[in-house]
């Protein structure tokens, strides 16, 4: 009944999501007490092959990433409407087949476009 | 309304934890033993029988060592990334099935779950590269991510097909279906989604060819090289748990899962571990034989070659189905 409603099969994710966090934190907190200390500015700097870092290392970085994180939601998004359609395919017949050839249709456009735009072209 | 039995709950969760880390730890045995006599030497020898004890000994000095925290770091996101890390990684061991009455959590969804947990680690990933402050961190947390994000796409779409065949997103119910599908495993009907499943698993768990995000040769260690001591070591599980669920989903979704030519007795899990072991071996067996892909053409790979066969794949799927029926 709504409302009412207790999704008992998560329990157990949930006790292991706290689980691992509890695993996770007690083992850096208890490695507190055995492991050395000895921190010097130099073994503090960042790690730069030996040389004293340059600059800030929060510098531009290529747009290219940006890209595929845009792209990377249009298809994701597609691939979450695939789903349930993938799992009711065998109910809904033919019809579904015929659909999702157009909706794949359509986004094959988008995909040859973005292509074309040269969205996925890394080395330029 | 199942009353929830709590104190059973957590002893199986606190063994299946237990069995994994064990795992996680013979693995680096299995992966330095295995490349070890493929490259023509011994591998570990001089820590217990046969170096057995290797991976215990590496445990330990990782423990001691000193935990260096760079004094740029931005501190709470560098607390935060391995555990984040390895949260993730760990919650996906929940929804495992390794026997029809071997399963922590149920779920209905539970490829989803699998999906969502492992997009999940890749924040961890992204925010240790930016939050140790420093050029090799932040480069290889940007390439990772968007490796991952890249792969995660192709490695959705190839189980399409597995979900079409199934009619369900429940592994345990997956599994119940290949049984009794024609050819037992799923891996020969869905080939192509095999293919695409194995190429992307490489890539989403940061495997050669595909380590570029750890590229020592160009990255140091990429966006764990601030993190030393236990703190590189929760990653370092994170990475290891994420190859072992993997090996699950594909021993799930393509192999068969518990099932096998015949029982055998007194040995529990015999199927599901082999299969999982078939696969660790693969991962260790193509990191001594490939050589890394360039940054570009692992993303063309990616983009241009096995999102369009998975969707060819889906697409064939449909049609065979609507044929046969």
């Amino acid at each position: 009944m709504p409302g009412n409603y207790l999704p008992s099969e998560y329990t157990a994710v949930l006790v292991m999501l706290i689980f691992g966090l509890i695993f996770g934190g007690m083992t850096l907190w208890i490695g507190r007490f055995f492991r050395l200390r000895r921190p010097y500015a130099e073994k503090l700097t960042a790690y730069e092959s030996g040389n004293p870092p340059s600059k800030s290392p929060r510098f531009p970085f290529s747009v290219k990433f940006y890209l595929v994180a845009i792209l990377f939601v249009v298809f994701d998004v597609e691939a979450i409407f695939l789903y349930p359609w993938a799992v009711v395919y065998d109910d809904l017949g033919s019809f579904a087949l015929i659909e999702m050839t157009i909706f794949i249709g359509l986004l094959l456009v988008g995909y040859i476009y973005a292509w074309k735009k040269g969205a996925l072209k890394w080395d330029r | 309304m199942a009353e929830i039995n709590f104190t059973k709950l957590l002893v199986h969760l606190v063994v299946l934890v237990d069995v994994v880390l064990l795992h996680v730890a013979y693995a680096t045995y299995f992966e330095r033993k295995v490349i070890g006599h493929m490259q023509m030497r011994m591998g570990p020898t001089r820590v217990g029988p046969m170096g057995l004890l290797q991976p215990i000994a590496d445990g330990i000095k990782l423990f001691f060592k000193e935990d260096i925290i760079p004094a740029a770091a931005d501190r709470p996101l560098f607390y935060a990334a391995p555990i984040i890390c390895l949260v993730a990684m760990l919650s996906c061991l929940a929804v495992l099935p390794f026997d029809p009455n071997h399963v922590l959590a149920d779920l209905n969804i539970g490829l989803i779950f699998i999906f969502a947990m492992s997009s999940l680690a890749s924040y961890g990933v992204v925010l240790a590269g930016w939050a140790s402050n420093s050029k090799y961190s932040f480069l290889g947390g940007m390439r990772s991510m968007s490796q991952v994000i890249s792969y995660e796409i192709a490695m959705g779409l190839s189980l399409v097909g597995v979900m079409m065949m199934t009619g369900s997103l429940n592994l345990g119910q997956i599994v119940a279906a290949q049984a009794a599908s024609p050819f037992g495993i799923y891996a020969i009907p869905q080939f192509i989604g095999f293919f695409v499943f194995v190429v992307s698993m490489l890539a989403e768990t940061n495997r050669v060819p595909f380590d570029l995000p750890e590229a020592e040769t160009e990255l140091v260690a990429g966006y764990c090289t601030e993190y030393s001591g236990i703190r590189f070591s929760l990653f370092f599980m994170a990475e290891y748990i994420g190859m072992i669920v993997m090996a699950s989903i594909g021993t799930i979704c393509f192999l068969g899962g518990w099932n096998g030519p015949f029982t055998v007795p007194y040995v529990p899990f015999f199927w599901f571990l082999l299969k999982i072991y078939a696969i660790m071996f693969f991962f260790f067996w193509v990191r001594a034989t490939l050589p890394r892909y360039r940054y570009d053409q692992l993303m063309d790979l990616g983009w241009k070659f096995l999102i369009p066969l998975a969707l060819a794949n889906i697409l064939l799927t449909g049609l065979m189905k609507t044929v046969l029926e």
